[in-house]
């Protein structure tokens, strides 16, 4: 029976980039798939399109194609197992994006590839005619005015599908739901039906246990002593052997670094899942709940056991609008006394802020190495004193102005502040907030364009 | 029984979506799950991390996953506006796993 490798290149957008040559070069794949656009992602790249109608797309692109195009074009030669790439980098200017590609191609002397681009996702014209609709967050989208940077609906797979019927070398899509991705080219390959529920949802179990990339075969899991990870460093990215009913292996390139068993994998299918019996996605309700994992051999893992239930009616999408600004400061104390010293700072900087009037929205004053990551309930469950300690400040501000304010008074310290604060460091930044809605299915029209090789 | 911390028994990974947090308790070894399931209650990881919570202590929630050993605590409001928004220093909450393994079983 016919199977399909499909590799996992990147599961953010600043990934590494070796394992993904890695991959490309000895993982015998059909498909490399680069995951790359968190949820706020988009809206950043919109920012970037508005001031450069060129750009818009993800910024490791680029160097990303100059090292795995090589290895599509070696499988074009007989004999040679075709590979072809499928990614998100477009972000907010797929059609850019293609073109890079397309440019990139040329540059490096390969004639022929096809570089398809997916829009329709960016559904901000079609919301803007809609004020009233009402956000998660409680707001409607109206009262969020020039404020609102983008809108970008979750494509499901089926315009990659179409992409791939286009014999499409590479394609470059905006924001398509994660496991979408990888369900493309099962769902092309293997020509299931899009009712097929219980394939769908076998599929996008391997889309949502690779999306992640390193998250499976290591990264994210080294605990020493308690679970450990051999060869981090060169921690290798996974690929998946499936066949036509969805049955699946995971499993990495041999010799690179890390581990792939079903620890690795159980963490990572229960990875931003809530209830594991319904996981929505655009293509089906993913079923995870039946899930087992075996071991095939070292660091192969048969997966087995996911089902599915019709797919949401509506598709959810993601809107990016500008938020005010968060000012934050650091500074650090050690030494014997340092918490005392450090947390005297803190009541110091809180008092200053409060006496000069600085507005803020919401303010947070902690100590990392005590209470930053965890609150102080949890942060004092070891009763050993650190040796240093880091006073953080940080405020939302709804103006630019008075956010600067909040780094200046914890820089102030050095010199009128408790004894022996170092290290001082400052910077603002303003917030691109996101927030979501639903939108019904047939309000967004997908469409592919081939990026010609004139 | 004596008691013992939860890292002893499992390990655990922590998943943001939005304003909220999931958590995987995964038992190291498959006859530890009923000790997991019978200690682990919502109440107790909700108290847990209460600090953290506070008004949203009563959102959470718990799945259970037989087949992997496993549960999922699924909490609604502990990241305090997302990733985006948050002023947290960890403001997707990854390391939220890791304080929950100190909790005893």
């Amino acid at each position: 029976m016919k199977s399909l490798r499909i590799g996992s290149g990147a599961g953010y957008s600043g990934d590494r980039i070796e394992p993904a040559v890695e991959l490309a070069e000895k993982g015998d794949l059909d498909y490399l798939v680069f995951e790359c656009l968190a949820e706020r992602t988009i809206a950043l790249a919109q920012q970037a399109r508005l001031s450069d109608p060129e750009a818009g797309f993800d910024p490791l692109l680029g160097e990303r194609m100059r090292r795995v195009l090589p290895f599509v074009e070696r499988g074009r030669e007989e004999g040679q197992r075709r590979l072809r790439l499928i990614s998100n980098m477009g972000a907010a200017n797929p059609l850019a994006a293609a073109r890079e590609v397309r440019r990139i191609a040329v540059e490096l002397g390969l004639q022929g590839l096809k570089v398809t681009a997916l829009t329709g996702d960016d559904v901000l014209a079609v919301l803007q005619a809609d004020p009233g609709q009402l956000l998660d967050n409680g707001a409607t989208l109206g009262s969020l005015g020039d404020r609102l940077i983008s809108a970008n609906a979750y494509l499901g797979a089926q315009g990659i599908v179409e992409a791939l019927q286009a014999d499409a070398d590479v394609v470059i899509t905006g924001r398509v739901a994660d496991p979408s991705l990888f369900l493309a080219p099962q769902l092309f390959e293997f020509g299931w039906a899009e009712d097929d529920w219980t394939r769908l949802g076998r599929g996008t179990l391997v889309g949502h246990l690779l999306e992640c990339a390193g998250q499976i075969t290591g990264g994210y899991f080294a605990d020493p002593g308690v679970k450990d990870v051999p060869d981090l460093a060169r921690l290798g990215f996974p690929l998946a052997e499936v066949d036509a009913e969805g049955r699946a292996v995971v499993s990495k390139v041999a010799g690179s670094g890390g581990r792939i068993d079903t620890a690795t994998c159980t963490e990572q299918m229960i990875y931003e899942v809530h209830d594991p019996a319904a996981y929505p996605t655009p293509d089906v309700t993913a079923d995870f709940s039946g899930v087992s994992f075996s071991m095939v051999a070292a660091n192969e893992v048969r997966a087995e056991g996911a089902d599915g239930r019709a797919r949401p009616q509506t598709l959810k999408v993601s809107v990016g609008y500008l938020d005010g600004w968060i000012g934050e400061g650091q500074i650090s104390y050690g030494g014997p006394g340092a918490v005392a010293r450090a947390t005297l700072a803190r009541d110091v900087v809180l008092e200053r802020l409060h006496l000069t009037g600085v507005v803020f929205d919401d303010v947070r004053a902690e100590l990392i190495g005590v209470d930053a990551l965890h609150g102080s309930a949890l942060g004092t469950r070891t009763t050993a004193e650190p040796w240093e300690v880091r006073l953080r400040v940080a405020a939302r501000c709804a103006d630019k102005a008075q956010a600067v304010r909040i780094g200046n008074e914890v820089e102030t310290l050095y010199t009128n502040g408790p004894y022996g604060g170092g290290g001082a460091t400052k910077g603002v930044r303003q917030v691109v907030a996101v927030a979501s809605l639903l939108l019904p299915r047939d309000a967004v029209k997908v469409q592919v364009h081939l990026e010609d090789a004139s | 029984m004596s008691t013992t911390k939860l890292r002893e028994l499992a390990h655990s990974r922590t998943g943001d979506k939005g304003d909220t947090s999931n958590i995987s308790v995964i038992a190291f070894r498959p006859e530890d799950y009923p000790r997991l399931l019978e200690a682990l209650t919502v109440e107790r990881v909700a108290a847990h991390f209460a600090e953290l919570l506070g008004g949203d202590a009563a959102r959470v929630r718990r799945y259970e996953l037989p087949n992997v050993h496993a549960l999922n605590f699924v909490l609604p409001g502990i990241l305090k506006g997302g990733v985006t928004r948050s002023l947290a220093l960890d403001a997707h909450g990854k390391a939220l796993g890791a304080a929950l393994l100190d909790i005893e079983v």
